[in-house]
């Protein structure tokens, strides 16, 4: 472990991707589960994984960086993916040390796993769980989750969600705090996938579920609507 | 009334007076708000009726204080959580950024027949909206013993700023295992859980700076807002320090003597070093000027903040009796917001949506523990409602604790924005 750490604070990718089989057989998937719970407030993965605030996890390793069909991504992932950046075992481990350090932009809300074996398990969980990517052989998109796809489907009423925001921005700033993230500009997608996880009680946090619950399809839609355009 | 709005407007900053130029020169034509108070209802109200109504309503704030200090996150500052500078905030982002005229005085009084609030200066400002969020003032007598005169011997501390500072000062110039004793107010009172958390505050200072030093807390009321989270904190951070004297044990028949230093419960007066006098409560003067009130607060209507006295009339926050929700800046704000979009929609035609309110009262019990209540509310026709609820539980994970903190913090930035930014 201790030649590992070294290793990945020094080397590049390339060198990475090779470097870290070995540390693989170390990560356990049982162990990994565990800690992937907090995780599904966000991601799913395995049998019929769909996206939802984050994008599935299946075939996670190995897959084009933020080129996952059907997901509004980051400007920054989606740049990476078409620089032909793919996510193997070391970028992952690097992600999920500190998103926002790795790939500033990402709208990863996260602090990140600050210890390198419990990454290593959460690799091992995701390549048990959700497999590898290979050439031609990803697994099959699937579709928006129906809850959100109807909610997409509304035409947002914007001066409705700009009355309605008055409330979340009495705790969200435009800039964001270190906990408390800025929503303006959120895609669609992922403002209304989050929101529907809180009013379903999916993800978890007192204050957002207690807001979500008395939100509506209509005003989700508002919302989104109006946060996608704000500046 | 030209004349005086000329006048009064020559008195605010040069930057304000510049940018409402072109305001004077339609103003007969221009609905005039005028909000008195520059506090979390009346500054928000002030800030979203400007932006909103973008240029077609004449918005004037009346706040005699240039610097306003929250009251909200002054406990932190007593704990060394937070630097009194941070607590203070001006109007120039109000006057510069969404053009409303701040004016530097005091409301003394209101004529509702002619609409014209009077200034201390003499001045008068003419409104076809008033909106009050005049916070707090306290109840004469409400602990004998105890008046605004001797407030620097035992501060309130209640209201944001000086008295603040005031009490810092005296906690730590605390004789070493000297008393430090907090007469608590009864409901309703602004902040519920607001000595609770000064206690807590109080406690970590203490345990730090003077270990054998003792906290009684003098209280009228037979429980308070988040009381389990609050005795649990005190029990695993501060045991032994804190003694509680409720009604049971004499806390509602409580005496002081400013001059003595001490507190008589029940007849046994208590020599101690420190006293924070927090008294009884009602709504802030300028509401019993112009005559809205009924008891100590101004009644409203739920589904818009009016006055049911005047309708031209709008309260906010502390001051009005709404229902449910409690007496917070938090409350405050939300209440603006929905007052805001009523007003611009009266005075421009614009669009009017139903009311809606929320609130969240944050609390530190100590380093990284941090708890939280809060609830969504709606309208009525016997007042603002809850619609659902949430507070933190006893034996959450320190996690959970650290997180809801750093939450508060990022709150604190996030609603001084939605009021002065």
């Amino acid at each position: 472990m201790i030649k590992m750490r070294s290793i990945l604070g020094a080397f590049s990718f390339a060198v990475l991707a090779a470097a870290t089989s070995p540390a693989l057989a170390e990560g356990d998937p049982a162990q990994g589960e565990t800690l992937f719970r907090p995780c599904r407030a966000c991601h799913m993965i395995g049998e019929g994984a769909v996206h939802r605030v984050g994008p599935h996890l299946n075939g996670i390793v190995d897959r084009a960086i933020g080129m996952a069909p059907g997901y509004a991504f980051s400007d920054v992932l989606a740049a990476a993916g078409a620089e032909g950046r793919v996510w193997t075992e070391g970028s992952l481990d690097r992600y999920m040390a500190g998103p926002a350090d790795y790939f500033p932009g990402t709208r990863m809300v996260f602090r990140g796993v600050r210890s390198e074996t419990d990454r290593q398990h959460l690799i091992a969980y995701m390549l048990a769980a959700g497999g590898r990517s290979e050439a031609g052989a990803q697994i099959a998109e699937t579709a928006i989750d129906p809850e959100i796809a109807a909610i997409l489907d509304i035409a947002g009423d914007v001066a409705y969600g700009e009355y309605l925001s008055s409330e979340c921005t009495a705790c969200h700033r435009d800039a964001g705090g270190s906990d408390i993230p800025s929503i303006r500009g959120l895609a669609p997608s992922v403002f209304i996938a989050g929101m529907v996880a809180y009013r379903n009680g999916t993800r978890e946090h007192q204050v957002m579920n207690t807001v979500a619950r008395r939100l509506g399809d209509e005003e989700l839609a508002a919302l989104a609507a109006y946060f996608a355009d704000a500046k | 009334m030209t004349i005086n709005r000329r006048v009064f407007l020559g008195t605010s900053v040069a930057l304000t007076a510049s940018l409402a130029a072109p305001m004077i020169a339609r103003a007969q034509a221009t609905p005039r708000v005028v909000v008195v108070g520059g506090g979390s209802g009346g500054a928000t109200a002030a800030r979203y009726i400007a932006r909103d109504g973008a240029g077609a309503i004449d918005v004037t704030l009346i706040e005699p204080q240039r610097v306003y200090h929250t009251c909200y996150f002054g406990n932190l500052y007593l704990g060394g959580f937070f630097n009194y500078d941070d607590l203070g905030h001006t109007y120039k982002g109000l006057a510069s950024n969404y053009g409303v005229n701040v004016v530097h005085d005091w409301a003394v009084g209101v004529d509702r027949d002619a609409k014209t609030v009077t200034l201390a200066s003499g001045a008068s400002v003419a409104y076809d909206k008033l909106v009050l969020s005049p916070g707090i003032d306290f109840i004469d007598g409400s602990v004998p013993g105890w008046s605004v005169s001797a407030q620097s011997r035992m501060p309130h501390a209640y209201k944001g700023g000086t008295q603040v500072e005031l009490l810092r000062a005296q906690i730590a110039a605390m004789p070493q295992g000297g008393v430090f004793a907090m007469v608590a107010p009864p409901n309703p009172y602004r902040c519920p859980p607001g000595p609770y958390e000064r206690i807590s505050m109080v406690a970590h200072y203490l345990r730090q700076n003077n270990p054998t030093a003792k906290i009684l807390l003098v209280d009228p009321k037979e429980t308070f807002s988040k009381q389990g989270l609050f005795q649990d904190g005190w029990e695993r951070h501060y045991s032994g320090m804190i003694t509680r004297i409720g009604p049971d044990m004499g806390g509602a028949v409580v005496e002081v003597d400013p001059a003595a230093m001490t507190v008589s419960i029940d007849g046994v007066a208590e020599k101690v070093d420190v006293c924070n006098v927090i008294p009884g409560q009602r709504a802030g003067q300028i509401a019993f000027a112009a005559g809205i009130t009924d008891g100590n607060w101004a009644p409203v209507s739920a589904y818009d903040m009016t006055s049911k006295v005047d309708a031209d009339i709008t309260v906010l926050g502390d001051a009005a009796a709404q229902g449910a929700m409690p007496k917070s800046g938090f409350s405050a704000n939300s209440q603006a917001k929905v007052a805001a979009n009523a007003i611009v929609s009266a005075l421009t035609g614009s669009r009017a949506f139903p009311a809606r309110y929320s609130n969240t009262c944050w609390s530190l019990l100590d380093t990284d523990d941090g708890i939280k209540v809060g609830a969504t509310y709606e309208a009525s026709a016997d007042g603002i409602v809850a619609v659902d609820n949430f507070v933190s539980q006893v034996g959450e994970a320190a996690d959970v604790r650290a997180a809801t903190y750093r939450e508060s913090l990022d709150w604190y930035k996030a609603i001084t924005s939605d009021m002065f930014v």
